[in-house]
């Protein structure tokens, strides 16, 4: 029993393998699961206007850093100005500069960014931070009105919404309050004091065929383990579109020295893309380790969606043969004969397949009688099978009957051999046997084909190469399979009856 | 359709699967090395005679295309005889003339076979149509056998024959087969051959099949087939259990014939014997392999200490 303990190993390690390679492409790379999944991409278009007081002109438009967004691409658009993308850990912002500008200037950023796949989550303790207090009259006002929210409230979310309520009643203290802050301001400050994790950012909602869109003040608050948006203005949380936050504590959206009357209006435009693609691409520019295909020319790629196929049918051949029991002749003719259903679809597939392999089964009986050495009949069914071949087509293209023309894609040698083989054994053990080893071959095919045909299946197996890894642990373990196959418990049904012995 | 046994209750009976005899008889008891031995008929008649083990005469062999026609040179000599490949395999391309008169070749089915039919076939065997991955061969011309009158009437249209599988040297299950009418003169159960399961101990009948299902009788002529029994039964086990020395392999069928002068006869010997014995037989065999499998010996056993061995202990 012990040389068994390292088979297992290998086929533990070949499933954990395939596993993990699986989980990597999917997790890490956004490899989708199924194919033609569809992912958001939001296309936003920042305008910023400003006018040229006929000296140099410094304009920096801070760039948003929202670990929710992973940006696709990005451009600028902007004459005959020099522009510098500047990213760093803390901040980013695209500089205009130029010499001597005078008059309406327009300048264009363009980004397309796309929901992050695995979003960080920032750390809550950076965000309690000392910020300034309010000056010393109104500070008393905030402790009055957070203690009175604080009473009618259970936990942080309902104090949110009490504080809210009372902003929006006309109470005193909140007259006074609004007399010198904002809204979201003194939300802010009142979240701070108690001692809920909170923040004032602007970020822009990304709602499709939006156009001069402004950012909008939001409050950024740890509700329920998590940092919700919550918007003041609207007072709710928002859920239902998605916000893109631009500025998170940094100095200006946008500082223009050399420039007045500026400003940034936004818009968005929403477009679905391949998941597949996005990922590919991802990963042709990105730094993860990759081990996908798509680095080979397009040629050889298509060329290993057919290869990889075949594990499929190797898999499907090696179960219907040792687990079902079904009789095929020749051990992996049913695959070939799978690909090329590929080719020419099903019916057509089928259809040809018989006409071919009877009526290369009739000639061939005639062959016998010629008493010919086994290498030349062989050949001469080569021949035989492509003369059918050339036949059927010609005569179906002139019924006008295009689909029969994909016949050519069954492989003659293979077809050549199937009907030399099938004729052999009609001679020697009947026609009934021609049937069964023939009709088991072609059910085999035909699973084949419908395994290898599945969308799901064919974009597994060229995008996740762990596919192969578990396909072989599989292969190996049936080739240790010691069971009976079904069709053996009908085979020996009479022994498991017979009671007289 | 779905008439399927029950898998505990076979295995409880001791049902040997395809799969488990490949991997667990198969695939470690026969070396492959040794399959040369059984595979190629030419080689096995060689050891056979090395190792004493009474196989039909040898009356000629056919090498190259071009000797073809000196073939009937040998057969002038014999009325009857009997062309095989050397590498066939499940029967395939056996010849079975029962006699030559002025009609030509008569065929146990009573049909003729033709001066260039023959030629035809002998260079069908050459070119490897019936050899195991079409390479080339040799065909074999053997003594016909003239069977035993017990079997009169038991078979119809070919020569019964007896399979023993013989594990280790140890006989352990045997099943004679006998052609039918359906089965087109040939032995092989799934084509409508009967299958009479025998006792090892007594080499009488147990029971008779065909196509799986029970008979009494055999189902062209009529006789009884479960008051077979098989004469010079112990020299046939010992013929049996001598051809684990002579091939080496420790998992056998044996097909032998009763010919009517010169006895048990090994007809050919198989590294990959079938399960339908175990139809023949009513009854799994794997108890009976785990018990040989169980044996410790520590000194080399004889032929005749494991036949008397199996007659002991494998009785019903």
């Amino acid at each position: 029993m012990s040389s068994r303990l390292p088979f297992f190993i290998l086929v533990t390690a070949l499933v954990l393998a395939g596993l993990s390679s699986i989980y990597y492409r999917h997790a890490e790379m956004g490899v989708p699961l199924t194919a033609g999944e569809q992912i958001d991409i939001w296309q936003i278009e920042a305008e910023i206007e400003f006018i040229g007081k006929d000296a140099p002109v410094i304009a920096k438009f801070t760039l948003p850093k929202d670990p929710n967004f992973d940006l696709v691409d990005e451009f600028t658009a902007s004459p005959a100005y020099g522009v510098h993308l500047i990213r760093d850990e803390q901040h980013s912002e695209v500089v205009w500069s130029k010499r001597q500008v005078k008059g309406k200037q327009t300048l264009y950023y363009q980004a397309s960014y796309k929901l992050a796949l695995n979003p960080i989550d920032e750390p809550v303790a950076e965000q309690l931070r000392e910020t300034e207090m309010l000056s010393k009259p109104y500070q008393g006002s905030a402790q009055e009105l957070l203690n009175e929210a604080y009473d009618k409230s259970g936990n942080r979310k309902f104090l949110i919404l009490q504080v809210l309520n009372l902003l929006n009643s006309d109470n005193q203290n909140v007259a006074l309050l609004l007399s010198k802050y904002s809204k979201t301001e003194i939300f802010v400050q009142l979240m701070i004091m108690a001692k809920v994790p909170a923040m004032m950012v602007r970020g822009l909602v990304l709602e499709d065929s939006r156009r001069n869109q402004q950012l909008i003040p939001l409050l950024k608050v740890y509700v329920n383990n998590q940092w919700q948006m919550f918007d003041v203005e609207a007072g709710k949380f928002s859920k239902d579109l998605p916000i893109l936050v631009w500025q998170q504590d940094s100095p200006s959206l946008l500082d223009v020295t050399g420039g007045k009357n500026s400003k940034v209006s936004f818009s968005i435009s929403h477009s679905t893309q391949s998941a597949l693609r996005e990922a590919n691409s991802a990963a042709t520019k990105g730094d993860v380790f990759d081990l996908g295909l798509y680095h080979l020319p397009i040629e050889e790629q298509n060329l290993f969606k057919g290869i990889l196929l075949l594990p499929i049918g190797a898999l499907v051949v090696v179960f219907l043969r040792v687990i079902i029991g079904l009789k095929c002749s020749g051990t992996f003719m049913p695959i070939l004969i799978a690909t090329s259903f590929i080719q020419t679809e099903l019916v057509t597939g089928v259809v040809g397949f018989l006409v071919i392999v009877s009526a290369g089964l009739i000639i061939r009986s005639y062959l016998s009688h010629l008493n010919l050495l086994l290498v030349s009949r062989i050949s001469a069914v080569v021949i035989l099978v492509i003369g059918i071949i050339v036949l059927f087509t010609v005569i179906a293209f002139r019924m006008g009957l295009t689909e029969v023309l994909s016949i050519t894609f069954f492989p003659m040698i293979i077809m050549a051999w199937t009907i030399e083989r099938m004729s052999i054994l009609w001679e020697e053990e009947g026609g009934k046997e021609v049937l069964i080893q023939g009709s088991g071959s072609l059910i085999v095919a035909v699973i084949a084909y419908l395994m290898m045909d599945n969308l799901l299946i064919r974009h597994w197996a060229f995008n996740f190469l762990g596919v192969h890894l578990l396909i072989m642990a599989a292969v190996l373990l049936m080739g240790q399979y010691t069971g009976y196959r079904l069709l053996e418990l009908r085979r020996f049904k009479p022994i498991a009856e017979d009671k007289g012995l | 359709m779905f008439n399927f046994a029950n898998p505990f209750k076979l295995r409880e009976r001791g049902v040997m699967g395809m799969n488990q005899r490949n991997f667990s008889y198969i695939g470690r008891y026969n070396d492959r090395s040794l399959y040369p031995n059984v595979d190629d008929k030419l080689k096995t008649k060689k050891l056979a005679l090395e190792h004493n083990i009474a196989v039909p005469d040898l009356i000629g062999i056919v090498r190259y295309q071009h000797d073809v026609k000196h073939v009937f040179d040998i057969l002038k000599q014999h009325n009857g005889f009997c062309i095989k490949p050397a590498k066939g395999s499940g029967g395939k391309g056996i010849l079975v003339i029962l006699q030559t008169d002025d009609n030509g070749y008569k065929k146990a089915s009573g049909e003729y076979v033709s001066h260039d039919e023959l030629i035809r076939h002998i260079s069908n065997i050459l070119a490897g149509l019936f050899s195991l991955g079409g390479a080339a061969d040799v065909a074999l011309i053997e003594a016909l056998i003239e069977f035993d009158p017990i079997f009169e009437g038991l078979s119809h249209e070919g020569v019964p024959d007896i399979r023993l599988i013989v594990f280790q040297g140890y006989p352990m299950m045997a099943m004679l087969r006998l052609a039918t009418h359906t089965s087109d003169g040939k032995a092989n159960l799934h084509q409508g051959a009967v299958g009479v399961g025998i006792d090892i101990a007594t080499g009488k009948a147990k029971r008779a099949v065909q196509y799986d299902c029970p008979i009494a009788i055999h189902p062209d002529t009529g006789k009884s087939l479960t008051d077979v029994e098989i004469n010079n039964w112990q020299q046939l086990l010992t013929l049996a259990a001598g051809c684990y020395e002579m091939s080496g392999l420790k998992y056998l069928g044996a097909d032998i014939v009763l010919d009517k002068q010169e006895g048990p006869l090994v007809l050919e010997l198989n590294a990959r014997p079938g399960l339908a014995i175990q139809i023949a037989n009513g009854m799994g065999m794997l108890p009976r392999l785990r018990q040989i499998e169980g044996l410790n010996h520590k000194r080399p056993i004889s032929i005749d200490e494991r036949v008397e061995y199996a007659q002991t202990h494998f009785n019903d």
